[in-house]
């Protein structure tokens, strides 16, 4: 509106709100390189004295941190994988298979949006835990598989899909199964990638229920793992403790800032169309 | 005639097969770990009843009277208000404002809208324990920023509500940024000409920032403050990692009331109704929602 002055405050404004955003992390990333001493010096010192690992070695020697990396790999993965699927499989139901009662499936789905997963942890916990999946994948995994957004937003993308594409290629002879692989799948890789990366980003973060259903050690995901760093005995070691948060938060920024553009999409996408 | 019935029936009949094979998982799956546990915990509301005891007996009501007498109620409630309050309505003054910044055309704006928006994809749990670092009273980056203006550092770890407002600084870092970028959105959706009309007219910066701007926002606010509303009411994470609902549960909210009472108390059944409160409480939020954009769609 006013360009014609030099926007010196806007750069200001833009740097603190940068450097709020960034010095806490920084902060993080630099302790875990810091000795004891260093930590606990005033006034507060920014720099370690050195890079060394000491801090990320006394982390995996306190606790398992490969297993609890392997347990996150594996829980995000099929967790965010298969809930794609079984989103892109509800969503194609809901708009090309052609049933009565289509509306009363797609309200089924819908409400489930109003029913936070943390409402329902008792009776879930009572279930898994009868099922004899404490302490296993399947325990961490099953409960929050179904796809109710995802599938929200991919029937969005399918009613705006040409529907011309499709008839050729059931004239062709493809049955269902064949035009949701071979043809409407293709046809929705963005959607598909921003809602895939969003569900990654979940999954890896999910705390409160694997909280629950887990308490052995070589069974934890990283968020309930790094816990176990925290003060056992009154003090915490902030170092070793910092070097743990790094390894929890690193492999999701890296994620993060590589597919930058397809995430802020996902994250839109629920606005945009909600 | 009969014939082409026949056909139309066996084509139904192979629809719903198709049907049943894609969408059935996904619903059954719906209905056993999102429906029945619902149906489930309104039941066991009704009960006097630990976790993982086979022991129940039926109270009717009493967990409900008991949780609206206890003297510890009011003051759950006034964290959970307080907490939901401040992140939600600090969230979006902070949020807006962020996205009015980030919509300038400067230089390198493209790297710190990304910057900014990355708290919002780390786990709760690895922000809450870093900020817990930040906030440390004697060796923290807090309390040598305000030894630089002569303050001396509030007791963040053992004062309830020095501690209440540590939680909502680091629940507001978290998500500000994704408030922005969804504000940031809808302030690129307004047309160019409507703001150089408004311009013409005479109106100055901050008048076509409320006369213009603001309400044309109006849609993406509303999204964004019941969206906030539901996960601050939800907020677990930051919580259990920072304060564990202390000290002197000055931080408990309803969400760690349900998780304190029903797995570190084990009284499932109390935790359950304080659970059905809570949902009721958020399903009416997203009703009114729901009234609020239908609303919006008649006028549009």
């Amino acid at each position: 509106m006013t360009r014609f002055r030099l926007p010196i405050g806007g750069y200001i404004a833009l740097a603190i709100a940068v450097a709020v955003m960034v010095l806490p992390l920084l902060w993080m990333l630099l302790a875990s390189f810091k000795g004891q001493d260093e930590i606990y010096s005033l006034p507060i010192q920014w720099l370690p004295s050195s890079f060394g690992g000491a801090n990320y070695q006394a982390a995996a020697d306190a606790v398992p941190f490969g297993s609890f990396f392997l347990n996150s790999l594996i829980t995000t993965v099929f967790g965010a994988g298969i809930k794609i699927v079984l989103g892109l499989m509800t969503a194609y139901a809901l708009v090309f298979v052609e049933v009565p009662f289509r509306k009363f499936f797609f309200g089924l789905v819908i409400f489930a949006l109003l029913v936070p997963q943390q409402i329902v942890i008792i009776p879930n916990y009572t279930l898994v835990a009868s099922l004899g999946w404490l302490n296993t994948y399947q325990g961490i995994i099953v409960p929050g598989l179904a796809s109710a957004f995802g599938t929200f937003l991919f029937r969005q993308h399918f009613l705006s899909l040409p529907i011309s594409v499709l008839e050729a290629a059931a004239l062709d002879g493809a049955g269902h199964w064949r035009r949701l692989w071979a043809f409407v799948v293709p046809m929705s890789t963005p959607t598909i990638a921003a809602v895939a990366l969003v569900s990654v980003v979940t999954e890896w973060n999910e705390y409160l229920w694997p909280l629950l259903v887990i308490d052995r050690p070589n069974m934890m995901t990283l968020p309930i793992g790094l816990t176990l760093l925290q003060n056992t005995d009154g003090v915490t070691n902030w170092g070793v403790l910092m070097a743990g948060t790094v390894l929890v938060t690193l492999p999701i920024l890296i994620v993060f800032f590589v597919m930058q553009k397809k995430i802020v999409a996902g994250l839109t996408a629920g606005a945009v169309t909600g | 005639m009969t014939s082409t019935a026949t056909r139309r029936r066996g084509r139904m009949a192979r629809n719903w097969l198709m049907f049943a094979a894609l969408a059935g998982p996904n619903i059954l799956l719906l209905i056993a770990f999102t429906y029945k546990p619902l149906l489930q915990s309104f039941y066991y509301s009704t009960l006097q009843w630990n976790i993982g005891s086979s022991r129940a007996i039926s109270v009717g009501l009493r967990n409900y009277t008991d949780w609206l007498t206890d003297s510890q109620t009011p003051h759950v409630v006034g964290v959970t208000v307080v907490f939901t309050l401040a992140t939600v309505g600090g969230g979006m003054v902070l949020g807006l404002s962020l996205a009015v910044l980030l919509n300038r055309r400067l230089k390198l704006i493209g790297p710190a809208r990304t910057i900014v928006v990355a708290p919002y994809v780390l786990s709760g749990v690895a922000v809450g324990l870093l900020w817990l670092f930040v906030f440390d009273p004697n060796f923290g980056i807090v309390a040598a920023v305000l030894g630089f203006v002569g303050l001396p550092s509030p007791a963040w770890y053992n004062d309830p509500q020095w501690a209440l407002v540590m939680v909502i600084i680091v629940q507001l870092w978290k998500n500000v940024g994704y408030i922005a970028l969804i504000y940031l959105a809808g302030l690129q959706a307004i047309p160019k000409d409507l703001l150089e009309a408004a311009s013409l007219d005479g109106a100055g910066p901050v008048r076509t920032f409320r006369r213009v701007i603001l309400p044309l926002l109006g849609p993406t606010t509303f999204f964004l403050s019941v969206t906030t509303l539901l996960s601050s009411l939800q907020s677990f994470d930051i919580i259990q990692a920072m304060t564990k609902g202390g000290p002197l549960e000055g931080t408990t909210t309803m969400m760690y009331e349900i998780y304190r009472e029903g797995f570190v108390a084990g009284r499932a059944g109390y935790s359950s109704a304080v659970a059905t409160i809570l949902f009721v409480v958020l399903l009416i939020v997203t009703l009114v929602q729901m009234r609020f954009v239908e609303r919006k769609v008649h006028y549009a």
